[in-house]
């Protein structure tokens, strides 16, 4: 099965790749999946703190090419979107995006719930009640 | 002048060697015989290839060519050998001792057979990919018919002490089978010095075409048979029906004798460039080798890069084509069940990176190799969040992940 050009592009060049200060209360961290099924992200956004818009995102992907992928297109898409907004990207957007395969599907709803942790850890670091997803997202994130 | 891409994936097939094909072709169109047609020149022709390749095979082995009975390939020899000893062995027993690590083609033979009644007891390995001989001579008891244990592991090239588990084998009164699909044509390879009574292999993992394998049935000491799993017209004394492949039994004869002639140098020239290759990928840090070292195949390396995933890895290994532990292709995620078989957790099964030498393989190759992927490895490290936890000093397995 050969990847996606758009795959490719992303995995040989990933975007917003780094890290945001996790300390800080203008940003959500989300760390979905797990080292034993072979996928892990690390999805983290600066919000502003007046207009809810994310100002940056950035991510860590351990994974095959199309997590990678997913994740590098799922930071470009939050940028400039406030934090409501930003909880309609759906999965089958990505898959969209990059033409996975269906096998590779797993790897954008990863993306999904990694977008969703992130914004939750942030609403719950400014006193809002958490959204609802799904429970695929660790526990204790250190 | 290097080639791109690379091919250091052996163990999965190697191409045909040039000496072997022009062997072949005559019998494309020129000698395109049946060799069971016996009253004209053309079976004639075709038959005295055919006998004249299962010599070149035998003597490889050190067997008899009588033999020697030619199949599709291991896949099916394997299910030609084990189901037709269970089948033709039913009166004096029903219990079968493999290994946990075995190749699918044994492993869901004896799960098919286990659906028809036989017990089949599946020894664990140890850490290294070897089997414990007590723990294998514990499991065989007199209902035993037969011990089926690979010579070599396809995924780690661990090589099995092969002559002490068919005496543990004989010693019960068991035949004893081995799946020698990896090592024949790699390394020396003797029935009788090993004490096989059944054993598979295939061309095109030896230089030879894909298409053509072969069982090996000892007719002396003890006379071993097995019942046809494919009915027809008696062919290969009536354990294997079906017209011969007479150009690619001629092939797998040209890959034997090449085999033969070249091996030991071939072995001595690969095990060098594996171990450059090894030496160098294990000076980047939390790599592993898996599987034991000194017991192996010159041509093989299996390698954890902790922190990587192994088919992300593949990836920016573009233009060095190897194979990974990883399964993150299946819809279970599973990684290889042979690595978890030596103990490895799932993590590090994902991280695992095949590579396979040839007979073709360079220097340049290898060095081209350990270049990409160092490159590879570093900069999916700087990508992956476990390895930046890694250096923080966080332990990765105290942190409780949800799972899918």
């Amino acid at each position: 099965m050969a990847y996606s050009q758009k795959i490719i592009d992303h995995y040989t060049q990933p975007r917003n790749v780094g890290v945001l200060d996790k300390s800080s209360p203008n940003v959500g961290t989300g760390l979905v999946g797990a080292p034993e099924c072979g996928d892990v992200m690390r999805l983290q956004i600066e919000v502003d703190a007046e207009t809810k818009i994310i100002r940056d995102a950035k991510f860590k992907t351990f994974g095959c090419g199309s997590a990678i992928a997913s994740s590098s297109v799922a930071t470009e898409w939050l940028k400039g979107r406030t934090i409501d907004e930003a909880l309609t990207i759906s999965n089958m957007d990505i898959v969209e995006e990059l033409s996975l395969p269906p096998v590779k599907i797993h790897c954008s709803v990863l993306a999904e719930d990694a977008i969703k942790s992130a914004i939750n850890d942030y609403r719950v670091k400014n006193g809002l009640p958490p959204i609802e997803q799904a429970e695929s997202v660790a526990v204790s994130a250190r | 002048m290097l080639k791109l891409p690379i091919f250091l994936d052996h163990n999965s097939t190697t191409p045909t060697d040039p000496r072997v094909l022009e062997a072949m072709l005559p019998y494309f169109t020129q000698h395109f015989g049946n060799a069971a047609s016996r009253n004209h020149p053309f079976g004639w022709r075709a038959e005295e290839a055919v006998d004249y390749a299962r010599e070149q095979i035998a003597v490889l082995v050190g067997a008899d060519e009588r033999e020697i009975i030619f199949t599709s390939g291991a896949t099916e020899s394997d299910n030609l050998a084990i189901k037709g000893v269970a089948e033709m062995y039913a009166r004096k027993g029903n219990h079968i001792v493999t290994l946990t690590t075995e190749h699918k083609a044994v492993l869901d033979t004896c799960r098919a057979l286990e659906k028809r009644g036989i017990k089949v007891t599946y020894v664990p390995v140890e850490s290294d990919g070897l089997v414990d001989l007590q723990k294998l001579a514990d499991a065989v008891t007199d209902k035993t018919i037969l011990v089926s244990v690979m010579f070599a592991n396809n995924e780690i090239g661990v090589i099995q002490p092969i002559k002490e588990i068919s005496a543990i084998a004989h010693a019960k009164g068991a035949l004893f089978m081995t799946d020698a699909t990896q090592a024949v044509g790699k390394v020396p390879v003797d029935v009788e010095e090993y004490g096989i009574d059944l054993m598979a292999f295939t061309a095109h993992k030896m230089y030879g075409p894909k298409g053509v394998g072969a069982l090996y049935v000892r007719r002396k000491n003890p006379r071993v048979k097995v019942t046809a799993q494919m009915d027809g017209g008696g062919h290969e004394r009536g354990m294997r029906s079906g017209t011969l492949n007479v150009p690619g039994i001629v092939g797998f004869g040209k890959a034997c004798e090449i085999a033969k002639n070249e091996m030991v140098d071939d072995a001595i020239r690969l095990s060098r460039l594996r171990d450059k290759l090894e030496t160098e990928l294990l000076k980047l840090p939390e790599t592993v080798v898996n599987g034991n070292r000194e017991r192996r195949l010159p041509h093989t390396t299996n390698i954890s890069f902790k922190f990587v995933e192994g088919e992300g890895l593949m990836m920016g290994m573009k233009d060095v084509a190897v194979s990974s532990g990883s399964a993150c292709t299946s819809a279970s995620l599973e990684p290889s069940y042979v690595l978890k078989a030596l103990g490895l957790s799932d993590e590090l099964g994902h991280s695992s990176i095949r590579f396979g030498l040839g007979r073709f393989t360079t220097e340049e190759e290898i060095d081209y190799a350990i270049e990409t992927t160092t490159r590879a490895v570093n900069q999916l490290r700087e990508l992956s969040p476990l390895w930046e936890m890694h250096l923080e000093g966080v332990d990765i397995s105290k942190i409780e992940w949800a799972h899918h």
